[in-house]
């Protein structure tokens, strides 16, 4: 094992091959132009990145933002509490709570969409249960609409906000909120001034996560949302497999890697600042 | 606000919250045992849409794929992952951050760009859309994550055990094959069943780096909800379902009780 530092070269290599190179690849193909058999001549040009510019694909990057600011804003709502709940738990609860979350995680978009099809078809549980309770007359339309969308995003990305949050809540010292409590500041006090801000980067790290998974989706819009409802991952999906537009679907995702990549580094810049107020607000205490 | 009264609100929040996650996948497992096809009326218990998923070939077929897969991108990533994992711990490198970032970009990227990325790189070199292709992808989404899992592992293990077989004599491979490899096998173990539940689970790279002979589970079931609903969809989701959370589970304790390591 004299060599043993290039333990590390087969994967360095195998991802290079395999991830590096590929997306280099896209990028080249994003400058290329088309035959109209779909086939890629790379030529060096601007068209795709121009017609990201087009009304219609700009509304639908708007759409898939507004979207995906929703589904972040439900999730922490749904997300911050059931943390809260797990962190609070007796530390042996703690675990098998975590896991409850990390479940659901581990299956896949699609299943889980389709789980929510059932619920909310035209003849599915609700709209059966809603009619035999006699409260409606007609089938009501739940799925293929934005609220379908949107209850299947958050349902699907809640574990990604719940776990950040729970591991800032859980390296968080509980003695700083008996401290404030003998201050005289009342419970909603010491929670708006120490415990929200302590756990912010949490918050952060979920809102970076779910929010960059809500605007590569493209399962859920797909079995749940209708041809109104379609983000940004459907559009390159459908240039990739349907339209044969690789040129353009290159150009769509290095424009959506780009927004993951400058959030990531946004999160980062934010992660390390809020370090040094973290360290004023222990000194404080 | 007493603080009782407190708890149990954040209590009953909490549990609507669990409910909220749990129950459309409890629903769908308890319609893949509904007597009526079309209806969501109970009208009686029945193991027949089990039944069919094991008499349809193209399920079976399904099935094999995705074992298949599974297996080798486990075997591959888990070996590739775990001698740079033991690398990274042992050595300091010169381009430390230009590994860890290459190593790391994989799980933060959107799965789509992954996905398509590849596709333009085996149409580009032109090698046919089948089992290679899949293999080949799984295999790099899954390798970060062992990375990550048997790092976890090996932070948590002391140096000084390595050291004091090196005083004894051991000579580096054996130093290796007796302390390193058996110290960080749990983590070793737990990031191969993590590969696995990946690959096994994975629906959205598969989707667009598999050929027509290559369809996985979820493959499968994806064709089946685009043609509409049928119990056998909700059986087969149910098996996937129960597959994936034995394995999850198992991984969790096989892990080190390190649960804020991917986050930060």
């Amino acid at each position: 094992m004299k060599n043993g530092k290039l333990m590390v070269a087969p994967t360095v290599l195998w991802l290079s091959f395999f991830f590096v190179i590929p997306l280099l690849i896209v990028v080249a193909v994003s400058f290329a132009s088309r035959t109209p058999y779909g086939q890629v001549i790379f030529d060096f040009t601007l068209n795709n990145y121009q017609r990201f510019f087009e009304p219609l694909y700009l509304s639908i990057f708007a759409y898939t933002l507004g979207v995906a600011l929703l589904t972040t804003v439900f999730t922490i709502i749904l997300g911050y509490p059931l943390a809260y709940f797990i962190a609070q738990l007796p530390k042996k609860w703690q675990q098998p709570g975590l896991i409850l979350v990390m479940i659901p995680f581990w299956i896949n978009f699609l299943i889980r969409s389709y789980a929510w099809v059932i619920i909310l078809r035209t003849r599915g549980l609700a709209n059966t249960f809603l009619l035999e309770m006699g409260w409606i007359d007609l089938p009501m339309q739940f799925l293929y609409n934005e609220t379908a969308v949107i209850i299947g995003m958050v349902y699907a990305l809640l574990p990604f906000m719940v776990l950040p949050i729970y591991v800032s809540l859980e390296q968080f010292d509980r003695r700083l909120l008996e401290a404030a409590s003998d201050l005289g500041a009342s419970p909603f006090t010491a929670f708006r001034k120490i415990t929200l801000p302590l756990t912010l980067p949490g918050i952060a790290a979920g809102t970076i996560l779910v929010f960059i998974s809500s605007l590569g989706m493209f399962v859920v819009p797909d079995v749940m949302g209708g041809a109104k409802s379609a983000l940004v991952g459907n559009l390159i999906q459908n240039q990739f497999l349907a339209a044969r537009d690789w040129p353009f679907g290159s150009a769509l995702s290095i424009i959506l890697a780009i927004m993951a990549l400058v959030l990531i580094v946004l999160y980062y810049k934010a992660l390390s600042a809020q370090k040094g107020g973290k360290a004023d607000a222990k000194d404080l205490a | 606000m007493p603080k009782t009264w407190r708890n149990h609100t954040l209590c009953a929040y909490a549990m609507v919250v669990l409910a909220f996650l749990y129950f459309p996948l409890l629903i769908l497992a308890l319609y893949s045992f509904n007597e009526s096809r079309i209806n969501a009326m109970w009208t009686g218990f029945t193991w027949d849409w089990y039944l069919s998923l094991f008499h349809n070939r193209r399920v079976l077929e399904a099935l094999y794929n995705s074992l298949l897969v599974a297996c080798i991108s486990t075997v591959v990533s888990t070996s590739l992952g775990t001698i740079a994992a033991i690398a990274l711990n042992k050595y300091k490198y010169k381009f430390q951050n230009a590994i860890n970032g290459l190593l790391y970009l994989p799980i933060l990227i959107p799965e789509i760009v992954m996905g398509l990325s590849l596709l333009v790189l085996f149409s580009q070199a032109q090698i046919p859309l089948g089992k290679t292709t899949l293999i080949l992808a799984h295999i790099t989404f899954c390798v970060s994550f062992v990375v990550i899992t048997v790092s976890t592992r090996l932070e948590g293990m002391r140096p000084e055990l390595e050291q004091a077989a090196m005083d004894l004599y051991a000579t580096p491979f054996q130093t290796f094959r007796y302390i390193t490899l058996p110290m960080a096998m749990p983590g070793i173990v737990a990031g191969a069943l993590i590969a696995f539940t990946l690959s096994i689970d994975d629906f959205i790279i598969s989707f667009f780096v598999a050929g027509p002979s290559s369809t996985t589970l979820p493959l499968y079931i994806y064709a089946m909800v685009k043609r509409g609903i049928s119990p056998e969809i909700n059986a087969l989701s149910t098996l996937l379902m129960l597959s994936t959370i034995s394995l999850v589970v198992l991984a969790q304790i096989l892990q080190p009780q390190h649960t804020s390591k991917k986050e930060d």
